[in-house]
């Protein structure tokens, strides 16, 4: 069998491992809305909290960050920064969410907009914003499933056909399970790449340096400016690494598949208990960056950065262990498209479709234009990553410029009694369009600093003005009193297990 | 609206903002090479360690800010708690 041949196999057979599992925990269901998004809310701890982490090994860390290390150097350091400082935001965060989640059996994002600050339009703002940035970070599983079918076929499949026959791959899976496939399929996945980034980035230094230390000696030796910032930027300094950091640890959790994944937890205890841990888990990412340093000495001069990793892979190891790796990346871009795309068609068909153009909609229909709204979805993120070349660290970075908007309006909704649907509309509105121009007209970084950050900044700032400068309406009095309101309105009764009445 | 998180816990989930975030001109560099890695490297790994401790203390404080006021939303009774979701069935 040729390497390639090999190579593709172990993939494909680590694929269908992973479906496999899934289907079997999906089979047996009725697939109506509640299981097709929440699972009937039947999650124990643990599947909760490998959602909750399972974010770290995705696409982006595994191809994106080596990528970046390869290409940019030290402006990657981002990176084991944000996510640490994440767990710290979402300390604070989450517990009080979810006991707003449990008081009023909220399910998504936007019925925390709705029931918080009792505007449908600003809820549907919410999901729309949702379901726009979340494309970006599905465009990039997407990209990253293209490169390992490329690099994997040592360049015997093209990139535009990798791209498709990824997609098609990712696609398939999405529409067979729901978001029990994916829980389970996420234990598989930890568990590979785990392994995989610590035998990457022990093995590899070691094979061809002798050791992690050498490997930095080396690297300082012959790129002495490329570790530390800006590093092989222009324009990435420090000024943009406290941007970015700020942006993307606020933001972390504000994006709607992890916002609604701390409603299924079980009490606010157990959330709380389970971030005091969760950066331990993410002291494995530094080997994937390691494994971007060494690409730059050892296979230097790739056009495309994202493919240093498994290029890097390919020279160092045989066919099996390429093919291993290539397995473990691919399940790291597709458990997560899968909840991505589910998030998003639920958003769409549930918090912005029925509220403003069919409030007496069933449920069952819901869920069959969630399906095709997948489809959509799916297609424009396949059609954006065959067009595009962006790097998987912009795209990410892009859907955080869009997502972070919503951290003033539950953070002040949480804690500030003042806050109110006026202010918070105007300020997400000002915020997205910050944003929004910002990106398009390429003035990113913006005077030294993250773009999304500059929009974040004004829309806290406008938020907070607009709030203190018109009171409150009396109808939309501020988190009702009664505890355990009736659901919200137009919303199905929601079967939070939580909720005990 | 909730209960706000109390001052001492809020100070220690800042210490690693400080530590990793704002701070980045002082340890953004390469040397010393601290166990083989360049300083900015080992200062991050570090606190991904250290934060953990900086959460639990915070963790503790919050722990006592709510028994001292038991009205302002905490954990429901763990009678309620055991009524929540359902285990994974087999």
């Amino acid at each position: 069998m040729s390497a390639s041949a090999t190579a593709l196999t172990i993939i494909l057979v680590i694929i269908v491992l992973g479906s496999l599992i899934g289907f079997r925990a999906g089979a047996h269901r009725e697939m109506d809305l509640e299981q097709w998004t929440v699972a009937g809310r039947g999650f124990g701890v643990m599947l909760v909290w490998l959602l909750l982490a399972g974010e770290v090994y995705t696409t982006f860390s595994f191809l994106g960050a080596s990528g970046w290390a390869y290409s940019r150097g030290g402006p990657t350091l981002y990176i084991l920064a944000y996510l640490t400082l994440g767990y710290v935001v979402a300390f604070f965060v989450l517990p009080p969410l979810w006991e707003v989640a449990r008081e009023h059996g909220l399910q998504t994002q936007s019925d925390f907009f709705r029931q918080r600050y009792g505007s449908v339009p600003l809820a549907a703002l919410v999901a729309l914003v949702g379901v726009v940035f979340i494309v970006p970070y599905l465009e990039l599983q997407v990209d990253g499933m293209g490169i390992i079918v490329e690099v994997a076929s040592f360049g015997a499949i093209g990139r535009r056909g990798a791209m498709a026959l990824g997609a098609a791959l990712v696609a398939a899976f999405v529409f067979a399970s729901g978001v029990r496939a994916v829980a389970w399929v996420g234990v598989l996945k930890d568990l590979l790449m785990l392994g995989a980034a610590v035998a990457i980035g022990v093995l590899v230094p070691l094979h061809w340096f002798g050791g992690i230390g050498p490997m930095f000696r080396a690297l300082i030796h012959a790129h002495p400016t490329h570790l530390t910032m800006p590093g092989s930027t222009r324009n990435l300094g420090h000024g943009w690494y406290i941007s970015t950091v700020l942006l993307t640890a606020l933001g972390a959790y504000m994006w709607p598949h992890l916002f609604g994944t701390s409603f299924t937890a079980r009490s606010a205890d157990t959330l709380r208990r389970n971030l005091v841990v969760l950066p331990l888990y993410t002291i494995t990412l530094p080997f994937l960056l390691f494994a971007g340093f060494a690409a730059l000495l050892v296979v230097p001069g790739l056009a495309n950065g994202d493919l240093s990793l498994l290029t890097l892979v390919r020279k160092t190891f045989p066919p099996w262990l390429l093919g291993t790796v290539g397995g473990a990346g691919a399940l790291t871009a597709m458990a997560p498209s899968a909840i991505l795309t589910l998030t998003a068609s639920t958003l769409f068909a549930k918090n912005l479709y029925r509220p403003l153009f069919a409030p007496d909609m069933s449920d069952d229909r819901v869920a069959a234009l969630a399906r095709r709204a997948a489809v959509v979805i799916m297609g424009v993120a396949v059609a954006l990553a065959l067009t595009n070349s962006k790097t998987i660290v912009t795209l990410l970075l892009i859907g955080y410029a869009g997502i972070a908007q919503f951290f003033p309006g539950v953070v002040l909704g949480l804690f500030w009694r003042r806050a109110h649907k006026v202010g918070v509309f105007s300020g997400l509105a000002v915020g997205i369009a910050a944003a929004v121009v910002l990106l398009l007209t390429g003035r990113d970084p913006f005077m030294g600093m993250n773009a999304g950050f500059v929009a974040l900044a004004i829309n806290l700032a406008v938020t907070i003005l607009v709030c203190l400068a018109i009171s409150p309406d009396a109808d939309a009095a501020p988190m009702p009193v009664t505890p355990r309101a009736a659901p919200v309105p137009g919303m199905p009764r929601a079967t939070a297990g939580a909720d005990p009445s | 609206m909730k209960r706000r998180p109390s001052w001492l816990a809020v100070a220690l989930g800042l210490i690693p903002f400080v530590a990793i975030c704002f701070t980045v001109s002082l340890w953004d560099r390469v040397r010393p090479v601290v166990a083989g890695l360049p300083f900015n490297v080992f200062w991050l790994m570090l606190w991904m360690v250290l934060t953990p401790a900086c959460l639990w203390g915070a963790y503790r404080f919050e722990r006592r800010a709510a028994e001292e006021r038991p009205e302002a939303s905490e954990p429901p009774a763990a009678d309620e708690i055991r009524r929540g979701p359902p285990e994974e069935p087999r």
